[in-house]
């Protein structure tokens, strides 16, 4: 079986058993959408938000509904076996990783598809000014956050206290990826779209994303086995 | 051999109290020579009056979480090499308590 | 380790002169008395990247190879990057009152170095709390943490920064420089110290599971 066709029938078999309950997604994005609700009391004054808010909140209630997906993904795993299942089958370990980052990538971009209308309207944001360019913002930083968020939920499976450990370990690690981010998607909402910035912010992403991917790849098989 | 690692431990924890000397040694300023100007740090003569109260506050405090840390830490290296080999001591005697009941003869040595 | 002794009555007898060549060298103009905690301040960031880096390698490593030498260096690592880290972050808001007027400022160096320490500091708690097998996973977060330095240095340097540039070590006056750098010295003099230290420790203790196991047969 080609590394492709691996990764096609994982990503298959996730979004079916997804598709049957779409627990995950219904409960990530409700969970997104309080996220804003919840910042939008700390962050708007006198009915108006404060300047620079909207990105920050957009990329926050981003990487804490990731981290939820990304537990609630492997717990599920955990709890039926599957993916000492998966590892045992005679095909490429990276392309159970590649496999899995994607469905991480398809949940998180489906609620980023919530989120972005949401925050332009609650915030009173031009999100929809330079929709290219932030696009390929929430691309970049959605791929860099959930390749190295996958590695590490998939490694945590086996460790205890996981629920709380994954967050301690992924955030740090992902610290450029929400500069990057806010910082681009900041530049995009200006009175006059700073797009020159937010080219140089998404650089910055896509390089993070091509280093950590590569070292994702290079490192899945020796974390998840013995 | 534990008491070996155990000294070296001690002689890196006395370091540390001979540094407590180090903060009075601070407080005895003596005035050098004029230096050239540099680009971000310039060095000078005499304090400018009404500057040296609340610096000194920080600074001994500064040096003090420094060598209290340190000091800490050490003690801390200390403590657990000395459980550790504590144990290694233990489970080593009953290695060889097991080893000889299993034999005839008992072996000699047979533990390291 | 037999030169022990004497490197540590060395690493003791310079930390005992280091005060006087700090009360020696020259005052700062405009920052005074209160810039002399830059003497052991900047030294223990360099003892912090020494350990997180040594870490990195160690824990790449013990990824690839399964070394438990490595882990013992990649457990060390981390150890001397949080303790030294941790008096770095609290000497430099100590200065930076004085000098800035405020105990925190999100520039570049402060703010990699948070980051950085927090990295590693997750590396213990995972390795405390993350159950058996926690060396391996620890040394996943190991090798992603060092990588990563480079990528937050520049993230955040691009969104802002106050702190003396790094311009300043190379410009100390003599009087300066020689305090400067013998303090260096001292620290990661200090620092060797601690991780052969700390790595007989982790040797010790995998003597232990070792006796237990065989004890268990």
């Amino acid at each position: 079986m080609t590394f492709l066709q691996t990764v096609w029938l994982v990503v298959k078999k996730d979004l079916l058993v997804e598709f049957r309950s779409r627990e995950i997604l219904y409960t990530t994005a409700f969970f997104a959408v309080s996220c804003v609700l919840v910042f939008s009391f700390g962050f708007v004054q006198d009915g108006r938000a404060i300047d620079g808010a909207a990105a920050g909140i957009l990329w926050i209630a981003v990487a804490f509904a990731g981290t939820l997906a990304l537990g609630r993904t492997f717990e599920r795993e955990r709890q039926n076996e599957t993916l000492r299942a998966l590892l045992m089958a005679p095909c490429d370990r990276p392309a159970i990783y590649v496999a899995k980052l994607a469905g991480v990538l398809l949940l998180l971009t489906a609620v980023e598809a919530i989120l972005v209308p949401l925050i332009a309207l609650l915030f009173g944001a031009p999100l929809l000014a330079e929709p290219l360019m932030l696009i390929a913002l929430l691309l970049a930083g959605t791929m860099g956050f959930a390749a190295v968020g996958t590695v590490f939920a998939a490694m945590l499976v086996r460790a205890r206290s996981r629920d709380v450990l994954l967050p301690i370990l992924l955030y740090p690690i992902t610290v450029p990826v929400i500069i990057a981010g806010v910082r681009g998607t900041a530049a995009l909402l200006q009175a006059e779209p700073d797009v020159a910035a937010a080219r140089a912010w998404l650089s910055l992403l896509v390089f993070f994303d091509v280093v950590f991917i590569t070292l994702a790849l290079w490192t899945f098989e020796p974390l998840m086995t013995e | 051999m534990s008491s070996n690692s155990r000294r070296r431990i001690l002689i890196l924890a006395m370091l540390l109290i001979a540094l407590a000397v180090g903060p009075a040694v601070v407080s005895a300023q003596q005035q050098p020579p004029p230096k050239p100007a540099q680009d971000e740090f310039l060095p000078i003569d005499q304090l400018p009056p009404g500057e040296t109260l609340p610096a000194a506050r920080l600074l001994i405090a500064a040096y003090a979480v420094v060598w209290i840390g340190l000091a800490v830490y050490l003690w801390s290296i200390w403590q657990r090499l000395g459980r550790v080999e504590q144990e290694i001591a233990d489970v080593t005697r009953r290695v060889q308590d097991a080893q000889a009941a299993e034999r005839p003869r008992p072996a000699g040595g047979a533990g390291r | 380790m037999r030169a022990f002794p004497v490197l540590t009555l060395l690493a003791a007898a310079m930390f005992a002169y280091a005060p006087i060549m700090i009360a020696n060298a020259p005052f700062e103009s405009t920052m005074g008395l209160v810039q002399k905690i830059f003497y052991f301040h900047v030294p223990s960031w360099f003892a912090m990247f020494t350990g997180a880096f040594i870490c990195g390698y160690a824990s790449a490593v013990h990824l690839f190879k399964g070394s438990r030498n490595a882990d013992h260096y990649a457990l060390a690592g981390a150890e001397i990057a949080v303790v030294f880290g941790l008096l770095g972050l609290i000497t430099g808001p100590l200065w930076a009152r004085k000098a800035w007027g405020v105990w925190w400022e999100w520039d570049v160096k402060l703010t990699l170095a948070l980051i950085v320490w927090l990295t590693f500091l997750a590396y213990l708690l995972l390795r405390r709390f993350g159950g058996p097998g926690s060396e391996k996973l620890a040394a996943g977060l190991g090798l992603f943490g060092a990588a990563n330095i480079p990528f937050v240095y520049y993230s955040v340097n691009w969104w802002r920064t106050i702190h003396p540039k790094t311009t300043v070590v190379p410009t100390l006056g003599p009087g300066m420089r020689g305090a400067f750098w013998f303090c260096v010295a001292a620290f990661l003099l200090l620092t060797g110290l601690i991780m052969a230290a700390r790595i007989r420790l982790e040797r010790q203790r995998a003597r232990v599971d070792d006796l237990y196991l065989s004890l268990e047969d």
